[in-house]
């Protein structure tokens, strides 16, 4: 049973009592079917009203949650034939980043994303998802693999960051990240990205620059942490969800905002309910983005990814009619 | 409020604003932050801003900047009246552009355009610190981002000298996508075989450091300047452990492999120009 969140509690508390009841009407044998129904419209209600109007912060501790899908469990859903591969040739292999190549539908395509882990045991070894150098170079490696072979390449975004280590500044930890942006922009393959959690800064836009860029309902995508904004604006970070409100990270502020093409449906009260299910809510999007990129020119490929992010950004002129709010 | 009680309060550290701020010499003498040493602020001035004692690099404005490297009077600025919006709607961000625009008499952290080094022409960038700390948003991503167009458009090279904190937080993920932003533009200058010199001043950090400021055709710094992706004292946070001085210096940097070279202020312009001169004698 997935751990139980904050604003989830009156949901389950209502489940509970709708079970007592149920098992309370069999034990004594006492007819309470009447009541029984009408807890059960009360909680589809109050599903619908919690789920339909999610706050912010709601969100961000969806995206967080401990048994959220990962890369590697949507790659087992979404394609067949996965082969990891490792290494960035030059240091090492960070497992804070997955890639490999895989079958969709019967296109090969590369399937690169961040890794969190499931346990500590596993979050260890794999840093929490939060990419070293060697991370990105390694991505940068199969995505220049996947061009050479003309394979479409297909990213899944889940990080809080960057790691912000030593041993990361030391080996070029804004180099591998600025390279990966250039890079990704020269690509004459299909790149398609999806936030499927966390999207933080430019650890996450290090494999984000893409033809289409979607996010699942519940993921965010932010310049910084709640926890970081708020503690530099209001220096406290316990202000986060307030930061959360304000910095406008949830998939439909990007999608207001223009920044993303999409947003992938989740099943009712957040992927980890269902990741089965959620797969395929991403498969239907998947399918026809790519069949629309396998039709565009190389030329057109890199063009549509040059005007797609040309235009992000909100500026004016000193001499135009000044805006009253 | 009430749910405030319930939180427990963590002390998070902020990103050091290093010395930005009380190196602006005025006045008739100046004092040097670094070794106290005491110049005539015209002397100064005329040695492009450089202690004499201790060779410390103050921060320079950019329109200082521009004047120490641009040969005298050819230097044309592209889209000056660019001004930031607030599109987050972000409580006092309106007011805080405003103030920095009296304070700095430039409309936003990057002054662009063209002229010419030696002879040579080029479009150019430089940040300037003194404005949000350099930080970049929607104006800063857009005004680079048309500099590197020209830059194209007249087949010239593209030199940025930055100067930023890093992504500009009451933009949000506006300012993040900036990144990416002048990032495809960047790459269609190189696929055009066209030189892009990046130049590090102090402070260079976050998303400037992790885009365009790193992928130079030649990457370089001033003396001491501070870059790095990360905060030092999130670094020190989270490793616990103590940092070495020079730690995310330009030297260290250098130490390590990211840079091309460290290059004293005197020397920039002859430098510059002398690759210049390589770059447009030998084939492009």
């Amino acid at each position: 049973m997935a751990a139980e969140l904050e604003f989830e509690k009156p949901i389950h508390e209502l489940e509970k009592k709708i079970a007592e009841l149920k098992s309370f009407m069999d034990e004594k044998n006492i007819d309470l079917t009447d009541e029984i129904k009408r807890l059960e419209e009360k909680l589809s209600n109050l599903e619908y009203s919690t789920y339909s109007e999610m706050k912010p912060w709601d969100r961000v501790q969806i995206a967080r949650h401990a048994e959220r899908p990962t890369t590697l469990d949507y790659i087992g859903y979404l394609f067949t034939d996965f082969i990891e591969l490792h290494g960035d040739r030059l240091f090492g292999d960070d497992e804070a980043i997955v890639g490999g190549v895989a079958f969709y539908k019967g296109t090969p395509v590369t399937v690169i994303g961040h890794q969190r882990g499931k346990d500590t045991k596993e979050n260890v070894r794999r840093n929490f998802g939060m990419p070293h150098p060697e991370g990105y170079r390694k991505a940068l490696r199969l995505m220049k693999q996947a061009e050479k072979f003309n394979r479409p390449i297909i990213c899944f975004i889940d990080t809080k960051g960057a790691y912000p280590g030593k041993s990361a500044e030391e080996r070029g930890q804004s180099e591998a990240i600025a390279r990966n942006l250039v890079e990704m922009a020269g690509l004459t393959v299909p790149v398609i990205c999806i936030v499927i959690g966390e999207g933080g800064s430019g650890g996450a836009l290090a494999l984000g620059v893409g033809n289409y860029v979607y996010m699942l309902e519940n993921s965010t995508y932010s310049v910084i942490s709640p926890e970081g904004a708020a503690a530099i604006l209001w220096k406290d970070a316990s202000l986060a969800k307030k930061a959360a409100e304000s910095m406008r990270i949830t998939a439909p502020d990007l999608k207001e905002l223009g920044i993303i093409d999409e947003i992938i449906e989740e099943v009712k009260g957040g992927a980890h309910k269902d990741a089965k299910r959620q797969s395929e809510l991403i498969d239907d999007v998947l399918d026809s983005s790519l069949n629309t990129l396998l039709t565009m020119s190389e030329e057109d490929l890199i063009e549509q990814r040059y005007e797609k992010y040309k235009k992000i950004g909100q500026f004016g002129f000193v001499n135009d009619s000044i805006v009253v709010k | 409020m009430i749910k405030g009680l319930f939180v427990k309060k963590k002390k998070y550290a902020t990103i050091p604003t290093g010395k930005v701020k009380q190196d602006v010499p005025e006045g008739i003498m100046s004092k040097c932050p670094e070794c106290k040493h005491i110049m005539v602020t015209k002397e100064l001035r005329k040695n492009l801003l450089v202690c004499q004692s201790c060779q410390y690099h103050y921060s320079m404005s950019s329109q200082e900047r521009i004047a120490s490297l641009l040969d005298d009077g050819t230097f044309t600025e592209y889209n000056a009246d660019m001004i930031s919006k607030n599109p987050l709607e972000f409580p006092n961000y309106v007011e805080k552009l405003e103030s920095d625009r009296k304070k700095t008499k430039i409309n936003e952290a990057v002054v662009t355009g063209e002229g010419k080094i030696n002879g040579v022409s080029i479009t150019i960038a430089v940040m300037d610190s003194r404005f949000r700390m350099g930080s970049m948003g929607s104006v800063v991503g857009e005004k680079i981002t048309r500099a590197i167009e020209k830059a194209i458009e007249k087949k010239c090279p593209f030199i940025i000298f930055t100067a930023s904190g890093g992504a500009r937080m009451q933009e949000g993920v506006l300012s993040l996508m900036q990144m990416a932003k002048t990032s495809v533009a960047l790459k269609r200058l190189s696929d055009k075989g066209l030189l892009f010199i990046s130049v590090m001043t102090h402070p260079t950090t976050g998303g400037v450091s992790a885009s365009f400021a790193s992928v130079g055709d030649y990457n370089f710094a001033e003396p001491r300047a501070l870059i790095g992706f990360a905060g030092r004292r999130i670094i020190e946070q989270t490793i616990r452990q103590e940092l070495p001085d020079d730690f995310q210096t330009a030297e260290f940097l250098l130490k390590h492999g990211q840079l091309d070279g460290v290059i004293h202020r005197s020397q920039m312009k002859k430098t510059l120009g002398t690759l210049l001169k390589i770059h447009s004698e030998g084939g492009r």
